[in-house]
């Protein structure tokens, strides 16, 4: 299963190294990264897979949810398949 | 790869603008349920119901989590009961009610819909008895909901019918009078009832359809609305296809949704139902999107001719981003459940008349109306007479959910709570038309050509 991340908040260093550290111990490999500064914000969008991942996506939500606090951006996990969806026929 | 532009923005539909997936709604079949004997027609009920639907809510909870799209309600939809509960020797179908409310609970969905009968042409006597136990059904259980279909453009209208649920609703309203009358909230009269509707209070398990469904009900209508207002002053051209195109990509989540939900329910996936369904939430209006096409206040002159605009747009949009399409496709108009409607209503812009004439062009009727508790079975029968009248010449289902609310007045306030919302209490004609209604009979069908 592939997931888009997306992380949105004030700019600041780290913030990468710190949600693909925590990737990483959970076995999530990252395929993709496009990031840029919107508005003033740091936005960030990941593709990863989770095929050989060591937790589920619903307790990946919760992980990057508490890291987002802690870091003080938003961090969202969803199946890819919403944006296949809706952005491409 | 998606850029960045495109998951902003479905994140943000999702976020501010109130995109869900309105309604799972599980159709299951009790065909196999009749017994001529209560208590084993009853448990068999139970016991198809609380196995057939025992993950519904589970996987619903799944798929929100997975897809990060809200998924407010999971509701189920069975046969009508009248139809499973005429085999069994007695007079009392409130039992019946019972067990799909007990059923219901146990799995832990928001509402089961199907307490219901179709007598577009006449009564058996299965109907006869379902009708009569309504009131009480919907004042002694929580999550029931009940609707009877009265009219066909291919029967016409049976107007015993008509008659009879006028004083049906009067009596629900009196029986739940110490709850605003809660019970007329859970209880439609239709003309041209589909079998496919995934939305309550109508939904029920058609005859045609399977074993077992998956209907999904999409939404949002703050998403419309926010894309109108990045076309202002533009002409209608323009509008229709930011209408069409935003249906299309809201009609494409409901459509995803409902394809895993059917494959990890084991169910067939039946159809999705393009409906612009309001909720009380600020910015979930459709009455904001007529706003934003330009007009001072829903219910202004201009009103029906923006709504006709938006219902079309939306079901073209949407029926390119589905395989299967059904239910009631179009845009809901239920005055209690949309902040914008309320706020006509109370500014006096918002008339009985006026929504009567916007049900012709769109999706499905008068619907959540509060009004005042004097008034008479028979002026309820005749506004659903004309109600029917609607649907049966113009092809298109048309349904009265009408609440007489005991004890209030034009200009009193009712508070149903949570997604049925508040409503000021509407103005009703107090011209009668009682020996109108005391006639009875059929009103036959109609001719479907020479349409002018």
């Amino acid at each position: 299963m592939q997931i888009v991340l997306t992380i949105v908040g004030k700019d600041k260093v780290g913030i990468i190294a710190k949600v693909s550290s925590l990737l990483a111990e959970n076995n999530v490999n990252i395929l993709s990264i496009n990031q840029t500064i919107l508005e003033g914000y740091f936005t960030m969008v990941m593709l990863a897979d989770m095929e050989k991942a060591t937790v589920s996506l619903r307790e990946l939500q919760q992980i990057l949810q508490k890291k987002g606090e802690e870091i003080g951006v938003e961090i969202k996990a969803q199946h890819e398949d919403i944006f296949h969806a809706m952005h491409r026929i | 790869m998606f850029n960045i532009r495109e998951v902003l923005e479905t994140n943000r539909m999702i976020q501010e603008n109130n995109l869900d997936v309105r309604t799972i709604t599980m159709g299951i079949s009790l065909r196999d349920c009749a017994h001529e004997d209560v208590k084993a027609a009853t448990a068999r009920i139970y016991e198809k119901i609380t196995h057939r639907a025992e993950k519904l809510v589970r996987i619903g909870e799944e798929l929100e989590a997975e897809y990060g799209v809200p998924i407010i309600n999971k509701r189920i939809s069975v046969t009508p009961i009248s139809m499973v509960a005429e085999s069994s020797k007695t007079e009392d179908y409130v039992p019946f009610a019972a067990a799909l409310d007990k059923a219901a609970k146990a799995v832990g969905v928001n509402f089961i819909g199907g307490f219901s009968a179709l007598v577009d042409k006449g009564y058996t006597d299965g109907d006869k008895k379902l009708i009569r136990a309504i009131p009480e059904a919907l004042a002694t259980t929580d999550i029931v909901c009940s609707s009877v279909s009265v009219g066909s453009t291919k029967s016409g209208i049976n107007m015993d019918a008509v008659r009879e649920m006028g004083q049906v609703i009067k009596a629900a309203s009196l029986r739940t009078a110490d709850r605003d009358a809660i019970g007329c909230a859970k209880l439609v009269v239709f003309c041209n009832a589909v079998p496919d509707n995934p939305f309550m209070a109508g939904a029920f398990h058609g005859v045609t359809e399977p074993e077992l469904v998956i209907n999904v009900g999409v939404s949002g209508p703050g998403v419309v609305k926010r894309a109108l207002e990045d076309v202002k002053g533009a002409d209608f051209g323009v509008v229709a296809e930011t209408v069409k195109k935003t249906a299309f990509k809201i009609t494409r989540v409901g459509q995803l949704v409902a394809q895993e939900a059917a494959r990890r329910l084991n169910a067939n996936f039946g159809i999705i139902d393009l409906s612009l369904a309001p909720t009380p939430a600020i910015g979930d209006s459709v009455a904001y999107i007529l706003e934003e096409m330009g007009l001072e206040c829903c219910g202004a002159p201009g009103t029906t001719a923006a709504l006709a605009l938006l219902n079309d747009a939306v079901k073209k949009g949407g029926l390119m981003a589905s395989s299967y399409v059904g239910g009631l496709s179009g845009a809901f108009i239920p005055v209690s459940e949309d902040a914008g409607m309320i706020a006509a209503v109370e500014k006096g812009c918002l008339s009985l008349e006026k929504l009567e004439a916007m049900t012709c062009v769109c999706s499905v009727g008068l619907d959540m109306i509060a009004i005042p508790g004097d008034t008479t079975a028979e002026t309820i029968a005749a506004i659903i007479a004309d109600e029917a009248a609607i649907g049966m010449i113009n092809n298109k289902t048309t349904a009265v959910r009408i609440i007489p609310v005991p004890g209030k007045k034009v200009g009193d306030n009712v508070e149903f709570g949570g997604l049925l919302g508040h409503c000021p209490i509407m103005k009703v004609n107090s011209f009668r038309a009682d020996d109108f209604i005391a006639r009875g009979g059929r009103i036959p069908a109609p001719v479907r050509s020479l349409t002018n």
